[in-house]
């Protein structure tokens, strides 16, 4: 590990660092395997990485560094310039709320009100209890059934303020 | 199944997958397994529908399949059962026993959920006698409704591939892009640039020639490429082999948002079936023709949407677009020659392969040729995905197909092209429309979604709601997109928030020529046009919102308040039971109050209230 790299974990924040996940090195070196460590495949390998952790943790960037030959700042580059990924922990459930224009016109402003106040996070934000991120996304191409909600990968349609609320308990009532 | 030879032994395997499907005799339901069914539920009434064929005993009697998209998303989920093509939607778990015992076992109809048209009051049973169908020239999204999208299978019975082996076999690459040429093709992403031509350039330069598909729809409103890549795959793998005959390439990426996980699982299987079979890769049926397709996934970055960043984006880079002084299909992809196009033309490359460029020709404008598939949402009682051909007017489309707006609203304006396009008012509703025609009206077709608006849309929060998603998705490289967009959300922001000041609607049209004239990148040069044809058609709200300090649709919140009708309301209390500030009160069947003080504009009252007694003030 760089020195640099070390000085940049420190820098994201010790804040997150009480939420640090126990890195599974060998998964994470299967998954670079498995785009035969292809460095025009970067953007793929931390969307990966991030479906195994809900984020990108910085701890992996040196290992990607020397496995995919490529520098610091062009990961950093990657990882800040497309929303799919996250270099901060994100809660367990990942709330992205729809706000493309057909969810926009039928009322997304309004759920994404109620889970703010529900869940008392801003967008962008995670509960304190690491169980909800809330997100915004432009669309996911079910514009039939706005205004849309996707919790991890299941998505509900037709919602209104309280009918949101009723999707949320059910997440929540897993979780105890 | 075993790898296909040559082209003898696909057209045995369609033969004996025709005739067997001739012989099947059991009865088959199919549900739509898109995502818009899926949102509201497909998965669990598909495992009610086989728990239950299982617990009346009829499991082995029936087959079901999931399908691709149907496109009535409005009434998901959806299903018919064949062969009489009984149509029923919006279903729910509770309602698969009494499918199953009725219409299963004693083949009755369940009334309750067939469709009922809105306007005769009608119950319709078939799927295609419903208006919203009849209407419709299904042409590429035809397939969606008869095939499950991860049997290969279910393509190559419906005739898929033959055009395939008509490109492979029987004609040149000179003659293929000679019928594309001829047929009219135009970019469905939206550029509208003649597809034949792209091949006939691209050929012509030297080099490892790359063929890309462009599945980055980033508009947000449009779900075409979504439902066809879920829906259809083999469509898109058939059109891209094509294309790389025709240009000479051995080299292909479908480029795919990250957050459309159905579509990328259903086009990974489609793309290993089609190896395992030889339809790609080495030697594909013998031809000594090579072609590979590899998948790659975006990032959600809208920008990439863009040729040249999504090229970037591909070699592993951010997204970012260059000047196009050397086109890409002369250095794109790694500095080589790159023919990139949309979902959708792909999708149609093996039906003009098939029935020939004067066919397909025949069909919609002269400018124009072949039909779009449009994403009808918003304000609109059949929400979903329609395809019509091109020149059919945008009333036929809202209204015939569409069926207007709900709740006996009015229709206020329709925006299609998405974040580059514009605002359509009702005048020019009688437009047919294609590539030339929405943009003399200052709009533009682009990749076909269309959001349809009533009473109740705010144009001036449009305008602010587009801008503020381009300055989020402005990749930063030039000064005019990246400054110049977030000035104007500034002066939208403030009129949205009755800061607005005289002078304003003058300085955002100028703000926007500035940035229409000198963006690097087509995010920038059409990022001012949702402003620009709001304030030309709708300019009276603009000064509503800045002289009057009032918002006449009722949606900036510091612009309006709800009052209540003492004349209209019937006191049915319903707006107090559901009102979360307790803002409400009156006795029962006399007219209430609101409280102005407690009220927080969530609008739930409004929406409630049966009677139009909740106004905009």
């Amino acid at each position: 590990m760089t020195v640099q790299s070390l000085l940049i974990i420190f820098l994201l924040g010790t804040k997150s660092m009480e939420n640090r996940v126990e890195i599974d090195w060998q998964k994470i070196d299967s998954i670079i395997d498995k785009y035969n460590g292809n460095p025009e495949a970067i953007l793929m390998i931390m969307q990966d990485i991030s479906d195994l952790y809900n984020y990108v943790p910085p701890e992996v960037i040196p290992l990607l560094v020397e496995r995919l030959g490529v520098s610091e700042s062009k990961i950093y580059s990657i990882a800040t310039f497309y929303k799919t990924i996250s270099l901060d922990p994100r809660g367990k459930h990942i709330i992205n709320v729809c706000t493309g224009t057909a969810c926009h016109v039928r009322g997304a402003d309004k759920i994404m009100d109620a889970l703010r106040e529900d869940l008392n996070i801003n967008e962008g934000q995670t509960t304190d209890d690491q169980l909800f991120s809330l997100e915004a996304v432009r669309c996911i191409g079910c514009c039939a059934s706005g205004p849309v909600i996707k919790v991890n990968q299941e998505t509900h349609g037709g919602l209104d303020r309280s009918s949101v609320l009723k999707v949320l308990e059910n997440y929540k009532q897993d979780a105890t | 199944m075993a790898r296909l030879e040559n082209r003898e032994a696909l057209q045995e395997l369609r033969n004996s997958l025709q005739t067997e499907k001739k012989e099947d005799q059991k009865r088959l339901i199919s549900l739509c397994a898109g995502s818009g069914c899926g949102a509201y539920g497909t998965e669990k009434v598909y495992q009610a529908l086989i728990d239950e064929l299982a617990r009346q005993g009829v499991r082995n009697d029936v087959d079901v399949k999931l399908t691709g998209c149907h496109g009535f998303c409005e009434k998901g989920p959806i299903m018919v059962i064949h062969p009489e093509g009984i149509f029923y939607s919006q279903l729910k778990e509770k309602h698969i026993p009494e499918i199953v015992e009725k219409t299963i076992i004693n083949g009755e109809l369940v009334d309750s959920l067939l469709f009922k048209d809105p306007s005769t009051k009608k119950k319709i049973t078939k799927e295609e006698d419903i208006p919203f169908y009849q209407l419709q020239q299904r042409i590429i999204f035809g397939n969606n409704i008869l095939s499950d999208p991860t049997r290969i299978e279910d393509y190559i019975g419906l005739g898929g591939y033959s055009a395939l082996e008509k490109a492979l076999f029987d004609m040149t690459p000179e003659e293929i892009i000679g019928q594309i040429k001829e047929s009219g093709l135009r970019g469905r992403g939206g550029g509208g640039f003649p597809t034949g031509i792209k091949w006939e350039t691209c050929r012509r330069h030297e080099g490892d020639r790359y063929i890309i598909c462009n599945a980055d729809e980033g508009d947000p409103g449009a779900y075409m490429d979504r439902s066809l890549l879920e829906g259809n795959p083999n469509s898109i793998i058939e059109g891209m082999i094509i294309g790389a005959i025709a240009i000479g390439s051995h080299d292909g990426y479908v480029y795919v948002r990250h957050e459309y996980p159905l579509a990328v699982k259903n086009l990974s299987i489609a793309l290993k079936r089609a190896e395992d079979l030889g339809l790609l890769g080495k030697d594909i049926l013998g031809s000594g023709f090579d072609f590979e397709i590899h998948v790659s996934r975006g990032g959600g970055a809208f920008v990439c949407g863009e040729s040249t960043a999504l090229m970037a984006s591909l070699e592993g880079d951010p997204g970012r677009p260059r000047a196009k002084y050397i086109h890409t299909v002369e250095k794109g992809l790694r500095q080589n020659p790159s023919n990139l196009n949309n979902v959708e033309t792909w999708a149609n490359v093996p039906v003009i392969i098939n029935k020939g460029a004067e066919w397909f020709s025949s069909i919609g404008t002269e400018g124009s040729t072949g039909t779009k598939i449009f994403s009808l949402v918003g304000k609109v009682v059949n929400t979903g995905l329609v395809e019509v051909p091109m020149g059919t007017t945008l009333r036929t489309i809202i209204f015939d197909i569409g069926g207007g707006i709900p709740k006996k609203k009015k229709f206020k304006a329709v925006q299609s092209g998405g974040p580059s396009g514009g605002c359509i008012p009702e005048q020019f509703l009688d437009l047919g429309v294609d590539f030339d025609e929405l943009t003399k009206v200052g709009s533009m077709m682009g990749s076909g979604g269309m959001i349809v608006m009533d009473q109740d849309t705010c144009m001036v929060d449009i305008a602010r709601y587009f801008l503020d998603f381009l300055r989020e998705e402005s990749c930063g490289q030039c000064n005019p997109c990246r400054e110049g967009i977030k000035r104007m959300l500034e002066v939208l922001t403030d009129i949205c928030q009755g800061k607005g000041k005289e002078g304003d609607i003058e300085l955002l049209e100028d703000l926007g020529t500035m940035i229409r004239k000198f963006s690097l990148c087509g995010l920038g040069t059409s990022a001012p046009n949702p402003v620009l044809t709001t304030i030309k058609y709708f300019r009276d709200e603009y000064e509503a919102h800045i002289r009057d300090k009032k918002c006449p649709a009722g949606v900036c919140k510091e612009l309006f308040y709800y009052e209540i009708d003492e004349e209209l309301c019937t006191g049915c209390r319903l707006c107090a039971l559901k009102c979360p500030q307790d803002a409400v009160t009156g006795e029962k069947k006399k007219p209430h109050k609101l409280d102005q003080d407690k009220c927080i504009k969530c609008g739930i009252c409004y929406d409630a209230c049966k009677f139009n007694a909740i106004v905009v003030r």
